[in-house]
């Protein structure tokens, strides 16, 4: 009792709130989706929606198929949100404000609304809806969470090391591949899981881009459910969630490694 | 026979200085300046870091370049590394002028202040960095990381995470990651001042150990004067991006230049003082003997003695005493006792082994050797100016009121005016808005009985000021002067 008071005097009672908010929209549909995914329709405990996904290859295709744009996206985004992380970081206080404010602002607009623009784009320049405008809408969609990271490490990487590096010897192009980079791999590691997570479970932009033509696995969740298949339908997500929490734990490994000092050489 | 042996020895000198001609010519290049600065400056947008330095470096050579922060000390060692160009000037090592070149192809290293080892490196990997970019073969490589490693003390230390070392061995292996490139000159930008006292001092002789086993070039920068005097061969004291003084520490401890650079190093009384006539100097309202001469007769010049170099008694021994005071406060020093002894209205500190109790009479004597002249730099202000009509002067960016100028003669020149104001005919105003310019105080030098103040106008031209009011470095003061304290020349 004395203790509950204590609770609500504190300033922690400010979460409980969201506390509530998150067990009755958050955990208590994740226990939802395992048990589900783990029953048939009449309620009896089974492992067929699993098999089921295992034996339809279509389903699989395109559980594989997103996972390669999502790499592909990924990948884009970081070859093209280095670089303007890099300048970002470089330039002058003033100026890479006005920068970042540009590459922000467009965050500012629904992702929905800019999907529906990047058609009317494509539709105005007659390029085809297809696999290219989906990779080049979701790196549009994407990139600000790319870029921001990065440029959040870039800029707090103390210059001395770069000054060190050239000191011994190192080139422009050796300082970065040899200091520059490595020692920016937790921003690029973040700034992974922030693209890479919701890239796979995407299904809108793909719709959209792609006039339903390329579907991923996002789309065949919700096509499921919408189905009615309440079962199948969790079954998958728990699959999607499992892969999303192999790649996080994947990703706090690596970010173990840069700390104590991988062997980039 | 007699006769002949000059030419003797002379032909004897000669087959010598051949049979040791290579000898000699090692000698030379000993002797050689390893790196030349000349006339270099460097601008900061519209701020000036360093003003027309030139600088000469014999190789072999330990230099430490000195000064208060800010006065470009950092930003000369940075320009020899090739972090920065030069706005002006050039700087040549050995023999060969780099000005331009970039860093990676100096034949320079340099041990940062903060350490700056690669966090995702090993202790052996930081090390080896520069070996690795000069693709040398694995096994020279370890052999010499090993080497370097011993050097520095850190033996068994390779594999280890730099992150989870101290101060001291971070500082140890960023020594060890400069000199395993074995380059001809080691910059040194701070390397000791993030550590603590104890561990400064013991680095300290290990630094002047290492600079002797290697026999390279050190270039040190610190802010540290003890740390300056004990290390180095020569000491550059740098101050407002110019240097002040080079000399060897016995040079610059005992005959500073300027009252800066007394002032700097060590502790030491500054007085104001007039040259009656060669070896005597009046100072305190009292004659002393002194070894100076040549100022000339009846000259103001600064007069510098260190507390060490004045005795101090009992004031019952008073036909001894030059100078007769009270002691206004004693603090024990550990090895000495600080004592302000107020002497006819003048302070001086003074440095004994046995302590005078504050309010005890004493006496004071010392010797004319230990008396140092300094000739005044100048004696009053003085800036360009111009007329602006028979009562209003322009000058430091400013109109002043003026005493009445006749300026009927129109053959003169009253558009290119030298105006003379007095060090204490100076107003400092507390409130920057009051005056009629304002400046920042950027040095301060206590003359016993009054302070001396630089005071940097906004017009950025140096002011300077003679008060007794206690400002502190970096205040915003209000500048004034009153009509009849500007005297006007015709040039």
């Amino acid at each position: 009792m004395n203790k509950l008071r204590l609770f609500f005097a504190s300033r922690k009672s400010w979460t409980l709130p969201y506390l509530i908010f998150s067990v009755v929209f958050v955990v208590i549909p994740l226990l939802l989706i395992v048990v589900y995914a783990f029953t048939d329709e009449a309620g009896n405990l089974t492992l067929a929606n699993f098999s089921k996904f295992f034996a339809h290859p279509e389903a699989v295709n395109t559980f594989v198929y997103s996972i390669g744009i999502a790499i592909l996206t990924t990948v884009g985004c970081i070859l093209l949100g280095y670089p303007a992380a890099w300048i970002l970081s470089r330039s002058s206080s003033g100026y890479s404000k006005t920068l970042i404010m540009l590459f922000i602002l467009p965050m500012w607009v629904n992702i929905l609304v800019r999907t529906l623009a990047t058609v009317a784009l494509f539709d105005f320049a007659r390029l085809p809806l297809g696999e290219g405008a989906l990779i080049f809408g979701m790196i549009y969609n994407f990139i600000p969470f790319m870029i921001y990271p990065i440029y959040d490490t870039l800029q707090k990487m103390d210059k001395s090391y770069i000054e060190a590096a050239q000191d011994l010897g190192a080139s422009s192009a050796q300082v970065f591949w040899k200091v520059v980079l490595p020692l920016s791999m937790p921003g690029i590691i973040s700034g992974v899981m922030m693209v890479f997570m919701p890239t796979i479970s995407t299904f809108a932009i793909a719709e959209l881009l792609t006039m339903n033509n390329i579907k991923l696995f996002g789309t065949t969740i919700q096509e499921n459910i919408n189905n009615s298949l309440w079962n199948y339908g969790a079954a998958l997500s728990l699959i999607m969630l499992f892969l999303i929490a192999a790649t996080s734990v994947f990703n706090t490994d690596g970010n173990d490694n840069s700390k104590r000092g991988g062997e980039p050489w | 026979m007699e006769e002949s042996l000059p030419v003797f020895v002379f032909w004897n000198e000669l087959k010598c200085n051949f049979a040791t001609g290579f000898y000699f010519r090692e000698m030379q290049s000993e002797n050689r300046p390893i790196i030349e600065v000349k006339n270099v400056s460097k601008y900061f947008d519209d701020k000036t870091a360093l003003d027309n330095v030139s600088l000469s470096i014999r190789k072999g050579e330990f230099v430490t370049i000195l000064g208060p922060s800010g006065c470009g000390k950092t930003t000369l060692l940075r320009l020899i590394a090739g972090f920065q160009t030069a706005s002006e000037g050039t700087i040549l090592i050995n023999g060969k002028e780099i000005t331009q070149t970039p860093p990676h192809k100096r034949p320079v290293n340099t041990v940062f202040q903060k350490y700056a080892l690669f966090p995702h490196l090993n202790v052996y990997d930081n090390i080896a960095f520069g070996l690795k970019l000069k693709k040398m073969p694995k096994a020279e490589m370890t052999r010499k990381v090993m080497a370097a490693l011993k050097m520095v003390g850190m033996t068994d230390y390779e594999y280890r995470d730099v992150n989870s070392l101290s101060g001291g061995q971070q500082q140890r292996v960023a020594i060890a990651r400069a000199i395993v490139n074995e380059p001809e000159v080691l910059l040194l930008d701070e390397p000791l001042a993030a550590l603590d006292l104890k561990m400064r001092k013991d680095m300290q002789m290990e630094l002047k150990e290492m600079h002797k086993t290697l026999g390279i070039t050190f270039v040190y920068v610190t802010h540290d004067q003890e740390e300056a005097l004990t290390l180095s061969d020569t000491i550059v004291v740098m101050s407002e991006g110019k240097i002040q003084q080079i000399g060897t520490p016995t040079d610059i401890y005992n005959e500073p230049v300027n009252a800066f650079v007394a002032d700097f190093i060590g502790e030491s009384n500054i007085l104001n003082g007039t040259m009656v006539r060669d070896r005597l100097v009046n100072f305190c309202g009292k004659d002393f003997e002194c070894v100076d001469e040549g100022f000339g007769e009846d000259v103001p010049v600064d007069v510098v003695i260190r507390p060490e170099d004045l005795y101090i008694f009992p004031a019952s021994d008073r036909t001894k005493a030059q100078l007769q005071g009270r002691v206004q406060s004693c603090i024990f020093k550990g090895v000495h006792y600080e004592m302000v002894v107020l002497c006819d209205g003048y302070e001086f500190v003074v440095q004994d082994y046995h302590a005078f109790e504050a309010g005890m009479e004493v006496g004071l004597i010392v010797k004319p050797f230990d008396i140092h002249i300094m000739k005044k730099e100048r004696i009053c202000n003085t800036f360009e100016g111009r007329m602006i009509d028979e009562n209003h002067v322009e000058f430091l960016g400013c109109e002043f009121e003026c005493a009445h100028v006749d300026m009927s003669d129109k053959s003169k020149d009253w558009e290119h005016l030298s105006i003379e104001v007095d060090f204490d005919k100076i107003d400092l105003l507390d409130d920057s808005e009051d005056g009629i310019l304002t400046g920042e105080v950027k040095f301060i030098l206590y003359k016993g009985n009054h302070y001396h103040l630089t005071v940097l106008s906004d017009w950025d031209e140096d002011v300077y000021v003679d008060t007794n009011d206690v400002w502190d470095d970096g205040d915003r003061v209000g500048i004034s002067v009153r009509p009849e304290d500007i005297r006007v020349t015709v040039k």
